[in-house]
């Protein structure tokens, strides 16, 4: 598998995409305190994203893949039926 | 400009948008059969949905002097009734020699069940049988994964399936790699909240290549983008990449894939 050549070094990626990275990273922690400041139960999303922060300090270049596979479905065999069209983000088993 | 918009939802937008596509350098539309948002009371709603795609959509993109393909299926997410399934596969044949229709899609997995997998394998053997190209949807979040190792699984089982002849569509960091290594092209789909962003799906191409993938916006009547694989190119050019190596992936790649079926043919398009 080839690789493309990259053009941009490290202070050059963090010109470019710097403020964008921090307002997103503030955005998460509002989300957060959004949370914790409302009434009522959580539901298991709310862990499953918590536990994916961790991967936000993995080494190796793989955080976004790391996420995606945290908030994954690991199982192998299909469901039995589908009740629901729609995907919510995080796997119910893990919570 | 030129690119090539390999997987689009037109029955979903406005006039606006051929509009504004074709002024940014779109040279050809190819729009898979999906979820109307609601699900069909009958086969007979597929048909006449097919011919939509196949008689209605094109002429509607020629007023803009835009090229249009589409991909025929019964769609994953009205793929639990496998006896509705049943009813529309039988319906395609008829409609695969039309001149418009590129093979099989989007076809796949949503919620990863035992019929969506009975439905897949139907459109498989299809495409098999009738010598189609496949256009595969790989499920939304937290199913993607598993879906894509599914559906990767059933195309690897089947003797009449050439990976080089499908693409699976809406890859992420998490599934590129087991789409490529398996011989199969790979589709980026650039989402606002979704899927990819730009500067993900750039991310992807530096990491993986630009061999056997390309990018497209998936626009339909959700959250999405027309307009967003001219803003990834965009989002390359910001990067530093050269515009042959742009080109390569949102026009050169379209077209080396698409080709392979004979009915794809454009009027030749400027840099």
């Amino acid at each position: 598998m080839l690789r493309m050549e990259k053009h941009m070094n490290r202070q050059q990626l963090l010109d470019l995409y710097y403020l964008e990275a921090r307002s997103k990273l503030i955005d998460l922690a509002a989300f957060l305190d959004r949370i914790e400041r409302a009434e009522g139960a959580p539901d298991f999303r709310l862990n499953a994203l918590k536990e994916a922060l961790p991967h936000l300090q993995d080494p190796g270049g793989e955080r976004a893949k790391n996420v995606l596979l945290h908030l994954s479905d690991p199982t192998a065999e299909p469901i039995p039926a589908a009740t629901t069209k729609a995907a919510c983000g995080a796997w119910p088993g893990k919570g | 400009m030129r690119y090539i918009e390999p997987h689009a939802h037109m029955v979903s937008r406005v006039t606006d948008d051929y509009q504004s596509m074709v002024v940014a350098g779109c040279a050809a539309v190819c729009e898979p059969a999906f979820w109307a948002g609601f699900d069909r009371s009958s086969a007979a709603g597929f048909h006449d949905y097919f011919c939509q795609l196949t008689e209605h959509e094109p002429r509607r993109a020629s007023k803009y002097g835009l090229p249009h393909f589409c991909w025929l299926c019964l769609n994953p997410k009205e793929a639990e009734d496998v006896g509705l399934a049943k009813d529309v596969v039988a319906l395609l044949p008829q409609f695969l020699s039309r001149a418009n229709v590129l093979g099989i899609g989007e076809i796949g997995l949503n919620k990863n069940s035992r019929n969506e997998l009975k439905v897949l394998e139907m459109h498989v053997e299809l495409a098999a049988q009738h010598d189609q190209l496949i256009l595969v949807h790989t499920p939304h979040l937290e199913d993607k994964l598993k879906g894509t190792k599914l559906t990767l699984d059933v195309l690897r089982a089947h003797p009449g399936i050439r990976p080089e002849r499908c693409l699976i569509d809406h890859v992420e960091e998490h599934t590129v790699k087991l789409v490529l290594d398996g011989g199969f092209w790979a589709g980026m789909t650039l989402y606002p909240e979704t899927k990819c962003t730009s500067a993900r799906a750039v991310d992807i191409l530096e990491c993986y290549g630009n061999e056997r993938l390309w990018m497209n916006s998936a626009c339909d009547w959700g959250v999405s983008v027309p307009l967003a694989v001219p803003y990834a190119a965009q989002e390359m050019r910001r990067r530093g990449h050269a515009p042959a190596a742009i080109d390569r992936v949102i026009y050169q790649n379209p077209v080396r894939f698409l080709s392979q079926c004979p009915k794809f043919k454009l009027p030749d398009a400027p840099l």
